[in-house]
């Protein structure tokens, strides 16, 4: 087991819960600590209720637990949400001045600290500042040198002046200082070590924002929707200083639509969107796919259908990003199976979309998109990022490909289903495209013979990555093992630590993160005694698709709560659904 | 193609158009090409954009880039095109359907942002590709087959949307008046920021109330009207706002407004980018420390 601590805030939405909790992640990061953060948004209770939660190990760490260690709750509320977290070690820091707090008694077992946060706050210059003196509170009672806070506070409050920054220092050095005062017992109850490593802390959304302008995306156009919104506003003022533009659109509609403008100009366009974005933008879908226009379109998972539950985790687009859209269009799908691998991934969909010119779904979900996790910054090396631009031809190359009328063909029927790519200002590459059939020049036609060559050739373009590129899972656990347990998307982590939960059970641990094109797991499945395909809906949508593939039955695990997957609790179910 | 050099034949295809003999969309057409040329522009820097409808077959006929689009999403395209580069002319066309019911939640949103493309609307006030449905500026006792008594509804005034979203270049032409269409057209390609072209580009099959003999009768000529002032708001609201006129020619213009890429400070061609990740890229990781 890992020597990790786990922590969390938690109250009502307003109260500033996620900014305290990444000043604290912070914090521990730049301590040489790794982090993964996670939120919940609300609850088993209906209201208000949001937590901030982080996990925090000298080691890596890439999953939320089943365990609190260390929370403050500036709501009763939240002592009753986390109570099945909660063991006889726990800390619990509240302020007992609160008058819902009054009669308050922490839970059997557990330490509650009552620390004036409020009192202490406006004796630092303001009430407003409650959440630092509670951070100072939990300095203490883990050993945490409080000066690793100080430049998360001169990080999030710099640019609001000195005296704001100096303000809170001392607000936490009050809650740091109640505590050792007041409950010496409870002083250093944990012990933080911090560490010589420097970390970096980002969310899903940032890394595929990041990856996207290393990718050299330079036009993305995006209308906001929870929880995609984070990569628009992440390349928000990022991107144009490598001379790229975001446009907010009015709808999902047109936002396709601007991007794929975008694309037919020539440069590397991106939209992101959730769900109910999906939708509106399969319209556009099929121009992307039979334009053969490069595009890559983000999906950042949450609960459906419909408005479903906006804040909560799902893998349940699979199927719509596979089959979406009416006719039959080929399109990659690719499912980034953690933060850095959705830099790395995004890098990929945007190479990939050039070289076969087609749109590339580059899927996150809810739960990666939001959780923070640290990494070595060489995780990040820009000097390894490759931009592959596939056919795209100048003023040099056209002639190769031009008629005997000098007609440029950009839907040239070739060996690799692959056409010759001209962008608008290229001399002589003057074509139209359409979303009706068309012919090499790009123009409509409803001949039998030629209809029949394009869809051809635009289903080649699927055998030839397949064959060009390493389309290939990641993998985990015991390579001899009988047991087979598949993952797609951000459930790796979550699985990786399941495994030191597992005992003596010996399980190999497959992780996809490309779902089309695919690897094929016919071998490993039938080779295997038990599979057990994991994922976060409620029908098994990847199940099926291997069951497809491999014409072999499997196991599922399905979580469709809109909570993310737990290490514990997921080894407790692969262990009986594997013993079963 | 040195773009002196180029006419406006250049900008014709070699596809022979299967619009209906006499439909409007002809004169249309003759008249964005002669003014693309007119303005010095080439097919190869030149980007066409259209929808769904009769109007959408026009990238098919005329010679340049293009872009033949889903149905009512033709300016959004148009929009993206030109902030990716903004040294292209990028001209969308549309129909009344494409342009005023499908996608006119576009239509406003881009007029607002004042993006330098020139919008070029085959107003018929039918739809004739569906073969004879009303359009929504079809008028209200206008019978057709989907509106036997007429819509009773009132038709959209495309140039008072026009002007409520705070369009700087608002135009109306005729197809028939091939002079006077390819001026506008013209002066709309050399505005600085959004312009509206509405072209009253007559369907010989379907629709026998908005004939050739009805806005040649009817339309009042702006350019023949000494005390008319384009820049003048309150006379352009009044004209857009007029009950029983309807004009053509340029009834509003703000020759001062910001186009979008300015305001935005998007002045590169997007499509040129490095082999790797851009110069600076490792400083995006130093900001997650």
């Amino acid at each position: 087991m890992h020597d990790d601590l786990n922590w969390a805030i938690g109250g009502e939405a307003g109260d500033g819960i996620a900014s305290t909790g990444k000043i604290f992640a912070q914090a521990l990061s730049r301590a040489g600590r790794h982090v993964f953060t996670s939120k919940d948004f609300a609850s088993r209770i209906r209201g208000g209720y949001t937590a901030y939660k982080v996990r925090t190990s000298v080691d890596e760490v890439q999953s939320v637990v089943d365990r609190l260690d260390v929370l403050i709750a500036l709501t009763e509320r939240t002592v009753d949400e986390n109570l099945d977290e909660l063991h006889d070690d726990s800390v619990i820091i509240f302020d007992g001045d609160r008058t819902e707090f009054s009669d308050f008694e922490a839970p059997d077992d557990t330490v509650g600290l009552d620390v004036p946060l409020k009192s202490l706050a406006e004796d630092a210059g303001g009430a407003i500042m409650r959440n630092i003196v509670a951070l100072g509170a939990v300095c203490a009672v883990t050993d945490f040198p409080i000066e690793n806070l100080d430049e998360s506070l001169e990080k999030r409050f710099g640019s609001k002046g000195e005296s704001i920054v100096e303000n809170n220092k001392a607000a936490a050095r009050l809650g740091y200082e109640y505590v050792n005062d007041e409950y010496p017992e409870a002083e250093a109850t944990y012990e933080l070590e911090t560490t010589d490593e420097d970390y970096v802390l980002l969310n899903g959304d940032e890394a595929i924002g990041m990856g996207a302008i290393a990718a050299g995306c330079r036009f993305y156009a995006g209308y906001p929707i929870t929880p995609a919104t984070d990569v628009m506003e992440y390349l928000t003022g990022r991107i144009d200083q490598f001379g790229g533009h975001v446009v907010q659109a009015e709808d999902e509609l047109s936002a396709i639509n601007m991007a794929l403008g975008a694309a037919r100009a020539g440069a590397r366009a991106m939209t992101a969107t959730s769900g109910p974005g999906i939708d509106l933008m399969s319209e556009t879908f099929g121009l992307v796919a039979t334009s053969e226009t490069p595009l890559v379109i983000t999906n950042v998972m949450r609960s459906g259908p419909s408005t479903g539950m906006p804040t909560k985790q799902e893998q349940g687009d699979l199927n719509m990003m596979l089959y979406g859209g009416h006719g039959e269009v080929p399109r990659f799908v690719l499912a980034p199976t953690s933060v850095a691998e959705c830099f790395h991934k995004t890098v990929e969909a945007f190479n990939l979309a050039e070289k076969y010119q087609l749109p590339v779904y580059l899927t996150a979900d809810l739960s990666m998109a939001v959780t923070e996790r640290t990494y070595e910054p060489d995780e990040f090396d820009m000097d390894e990022v490759e931009v592959d631009r596939g056919k795209l031809v100048d003023e040099d190359e056209i002639s190769a490909w031009q008629n005997e009328k000098d007609q440029f063909k950009p839907h040239a029927v070739t060996a690799d289903g692959i056409s010759p790519r001209a962008v608008p200002g290229t001399e002589g590459g003057v074509h139209m495209s359409t979303g009706l059939e068309h012919d090499e020049l790009g123009r409509r036609t409803e001949d039998t013979d030629v209809r029949v060559e394009q869809v051809d050739k635009r289903n080649q373009k699927v055998e030839t990555a397949e064959e060009r590129e390493d389309f290939d899972y990641r993998e985990f656990g015991d390579g001899d093992a009988d047991s087979l347990v598949i993952s797609w998307g951000s459930n790796e982590g979550t699985i990786v630590e399941a495994l030191d939960y597992l005992d003596d059970l010996d399980v190999r641990v497959l992780s996809v993160p490309y779902i089309f094109p695919r690897p094929d797991l016919t071998e490993d499945v039938q080779a295997a005694e038990n599979v057990v395909v994991v994922e976060a809906n409620a029908t098994g949508q990847f199940a099926d698709v291997i069951e497809h593939d491999t014409l072999e039955r499997v196991d599922r695990i399905n979580k469709y709560d809109g909570v993310d997957f737990k290490a514990d609790e997921l080894a407790d179910e692969i262990k009986q659904t594997l013993e079963a | 193609m040195s773009s002196e050099n180029v006419r406006f034949t250049d900008f014709k295809s070699d596809k022979q158009p299967t619009w209906c003999p006499g439909c409007g969309d002809f004169g249309t057409m003759n008249g964005m090409m002669k003014a693309l040329a007119e303005t010095g522009n080439s097919p190869d820097d030149t980007f066409v954009v259209a929808g769904i409808g009769c109007s959408g077959k026009i990238g098919t006929y005329m010679r340049s880039y293009a872009l033949h689009g889903v149905h009512g999403r033709a300016l959004p395209v148009g929009t993206g095109a030109k902030l990716a580069n903004p040294d292209l002319e990028v001209m969308v066309a549309g129909g009344d359907g494409d342009g005023y019911s499908i996608g006119v939640g576009h239509f406003i949103h881009a007029v607002r942002r004042n993006v330098d493309i020139t919008y070029v609307v085959m107003d018929n006030r039918i739809y004739g590709l569906t073969k004879g449905q009303a359009s929504p500026t079809s008028r209200p006792d206008f019978e057709t087959s989907t509106t036997p008594e007429g819509s009773k509804q009132q038709p959209v005034n495309p140039l008072a949307l026009a002007m409520s979203a705070g369009g700087s270049f608002i135009a109306q032409s005729f197809s028939s008046d091939a002079m006077r269409h390819t001026e506008i057209v013209r002066e709309a390609i050399e505005h600085d920021g959004f312009s509206l072209v509405n072209t009253f580009s007559p369907c010989v099959t379907f629709n026998d109330v908005d004939t050739y003999d009805y806005f040649r009768d009817s339309l009042v000529d702006l350019s023949e009207e000494d005390d008319y002032d384009r820049h003048d708001y309150d006379q352009a609201k009044d004209a857009i706002l007029d009950a029983d006129k309807e004009y053509m020619g340029v009834l509003y213009q703000d020759e001062n407004s910001t186009p979008y890429h300015e305001a935005h400070g998007v002045t590169e061609n997007m499509a040129e980018i490095p082999d790797g990740a851009p110069d600076g890229a490792t400083d995006l990781v130093r900001e997650f420390y």
